[in-house]
């Protein structure tokens, strides 16, 4: 009898057994990154007396505690803060690994140094204690985020006990409308299927607009996995993926190169295998997204309006919506595009790569910000290039504020906070209550988007200001 | 790791879906020591108002559920971040057991290293267990490992699955490093093999 034909998930997943216990398996995990957030795993191995099983696997950069008003780690004021950054440093010394730190140019946002590097690749088992690991499928890895005691397993024994998940694609077939991202594609599956819609599955991401997607735009699609509940989004590699791997520092080279790249093309999922779930969307009725409550499933077209919850289709989205008004002081049946903004974050692990940079400056290029709008790009490199390219001056000439790279205002942990009861336009993945800060108000968007609203100060369809541009 | 057996105790219901791990741990207390105890920041923005006192609307506040060892929450119960801290503030705070219909992923998997048993219910037999627990308040819920059991205030038993590997790792307080390690022959066997078939990496 012939095998079952194989999915690109399944084909990577077996590959990683080291052995089955109770249907759990243990899998081996080919790289580690880490950031200045993992240092309770650190301790963890210390209190037991473990050393890293393979350092020469694990690499890291600061970027949850960094500042991004200066790289100077003596002028963070909190001693708490200070003390994350510099651990990660410390341990990367004491424990051998490849650290990118706060003064090296290539330190960014680990889901954004990962793939720029060339660190990640198809067909590799990747985890990270952060939940937006999920990122590194884009290129067609196995990429999942673990918890610290986790991390400190890998550390330990490079690998993790895991029960196989399900597998689930998303096909997206047809063209985008111009103005419509990969950011849109992501907040309309989440709006459709929910943000448990993939609980307990591995996403695979396909059809002809993922296919036509940069490798930036699938990053933006595989990061948002987690908040449909996935374990791990993925895109099978392919030329996009090879092109974008190649020369990078990090990746095979000469007759390496060859080798992987053979491998790298049979890693796609067989024509005719199976998947626990399918869902699809078809890319022409995206249009441009924002997020009204406190949850990414709370997304809507621009063009639409604040759902009512007692006409919610059953109690438990009605306490739902309920409560997520109540903290975003919204009420039903306001048109999306007559929210008032207080001020834009664009940047974080989902947006803040080069080709988001250049789609905001377009939209900015000629005018000026309404409100304190702020550009954080993803990593030192990122950076560098949007300044070779003059993008800064596009944005600091509109009255954007240009800043150094790292997590920043997505998650608040290094200070830089919206204030309690302002309203933020952000290209992030989080609009939890309080997630940039105590009693911030969050709108997830597209970088385009989000430069909308710095420009008119409120939340506002990018389309007739592309047209425009 | 503490062991997991049975549990007898107060059940908290908390009737809101998708409570994300920021709102059961919010990051600015992500970077504090783990000697210190996360018990105080549990729910800190929802129980706490900008003074530090104490909100009396929020359900762990009130006095029937002081005490609480097992949460019975809503679908997607942590999803979001993979901060372990939320594991560490639900434990501290005193909480051993959580039931919900569905929970967030690395959440789920973050609470069987800790010692707090996450139980899956189907949703019907969750918004049963609530509404005793909220017609009731201080009532307590049995939480059977060994059994797979929950019995709820009224007596009805609600069975529930959890896989055998983390069942003995709870029942036993395994140390999953120590049991890893013991396949150390196996990992190795595994990269050797790797090293010649990828040689790329």
């Amino acid at each position: 009898m012939q095998p079952a034909p194989r999915t690109l998930f399944d084909k990577i997943w077996d590959r990683h057994k080291v052995v089955e216990r109770h249907g759990q398996t243990l899998l081996y995990i080919d790289r580690h990154f880490i950031h200045d957030g993992s240092r309770r795993a650190f301790e963890m191995l210390a209190e037991k007396g473990l050393k890293l099983r393979r350092p020469d696997r694990t690499f890291g950069t600061p970027d949850h505690y960094v500042p991004t008003s200066t790289r100077d780690v003596a002028a963070i004021t909190d001693p708490e803060a200070r003390a994350m950054v510099d651990s990660i440093e410390r341990n990367a010394v004491e424990h051998g690994v490849k650290v990118f730190g706060i003064r090296d140019p290539r330190q960014g946002i680990v889901h954004v140094v990962g793939p720029e590097q060339g660190l990640t690749q198809p067909g590799l088992t990747i985890v990270c204690g952060d939940s937006h690991t999920s990122t590194h499928g884009a290129l067609g890895a196995l990429a999942f985020g673990i918890g610290a005691s986790e991390v400190g397993h890998v550390m330990a024994t490079q690998t993790l006990w895991q029960r196989r998940p399900r597998t689930m694609r998303i096909t997206v077939n047809g063209t985008l409308v111009p103005g419509v991202f990969a950011k849109d594609i992501i907040l309309a599956i989440i709006a459709k299927i929910g943000a448990a819609g993939a609980t307990g599955h591995v996403i695979e991401y396909a059809g002809s607009a993922i296919r036509a997607l940069s490798i930036e735009g699938r990053l933006t699609v595989c990061n948002m996995s987690i908040e449909a509940g996935g374990r791990a989004g993925m895109i099978a590699p392919d030329d996009t993926t090879f092109a974008y791997l190649e020369g990078r520092p990090f990746a095979p080279k000469g007759a390496a190169w060859d080798e992987a790249l053979a491998f790298w093309r049979a890693l796609p999922s067989h024509p005719s295998a199976k998947f626990d779930r399918e869902v699809e969307i078809a890319a022409a009725d995206i249009v441009p997204m924002a997020t009204w409550g406190t949850s990414p499933e709370h997304a809507a077209p621009i063009t639409g309006k604040i759902p009512d919850p007692d006409r919610a289709p059953d109690a438990e989205r009605r306490a739902g919506w309920q409560s997520a008004l109540a903290y975003m002081d919204l009420k039903p049946g306001t048109p999306i595009d007559r929210i008032a903004i207080d001020r834009v974050f664009i940047g974080s692990c989902t947006n803040s790569r080069i080709e988001d940079l250049r789609t905001a400056a377009k939209v900015v290029r000629g005018r000026k910000a309404a409100i304190p709008s702020w550009v954080v790009p993803g990593s030192g490199l990122v950076k560098a290039q949007a300044e070779a390219e003059g993008l800064d001056k596009i944005f600091k000439a509109a009255g954007f504020e240009w800043r150094e790279a790292g997590c920043s205002m997505c998650v608040g942990m290094n200070g830089d906070l919206v204030a309690p009861g302002q309203r933020c336009a952000s290209s992030s993945n989080r609009n939890f209550a309080g997630r940039q800060g105590r009693g911030a108000r969050t709108h997830l968007v597209s970088p385009a988007m989000a430069a909308a609203a710095a420009i008119t100060g409120r939340l506002t369809d990018v389309r007739p200001l592309l047209a425009g541009a | 790791m503490e062991k997991f057996q049975r549990l007898d105790a107060v059940a908290v219901p908390i009737a809101t879906p998708n409570v994300d791990t920021d709102q059961i741990v919010p990051a600015r207390f992500l970077r504090k020591p783990r000697s210190g105890g996360y018990g105080g920041f549990l729910f800190h923005d929802l129980r706490f108002d900008e003074s530090g006192a104490e909100k009396p609307s929020f359900v762990l506040n009130a006095p029937a559920y002081r005490g609480a060892r097992i949460l019975v929450g809503e679908k997607n119960f942590g999803c979001g971040s993979s901060r372990e801290h939320a594991v560490y503030a639900l434990w501290d705070y005193g909480f051993r057991a959580v039931i919900a219909p569905s929970f967030g992923d690395i959440f789920f998997s973050n609470c069987f290293k800790n010692g707090l048993l996450p139980i899956v219910l189907p949703a019907e037999q969750v918004k049963a267990l609530q509404a005793e627990l909220t017609q009731r308040p201080g009532a307590g819920v049995v939480v059977d490992l060994e059994r797979q059991e929950v019995v709820a205030p009224s007596g009805n038993v609600h069975r529930f699955e959890v896989d055998s590997f983390r069942k003995q790792c709870l029942l036993q307080g395994l140390d999953e490093i120590a049991l890893t390690l013991s396949h150390d022959a196996d990992i190795a066997a595994f990269e050797r093999k790797q090293a010649e078939e990828v040689r790329w990496l």
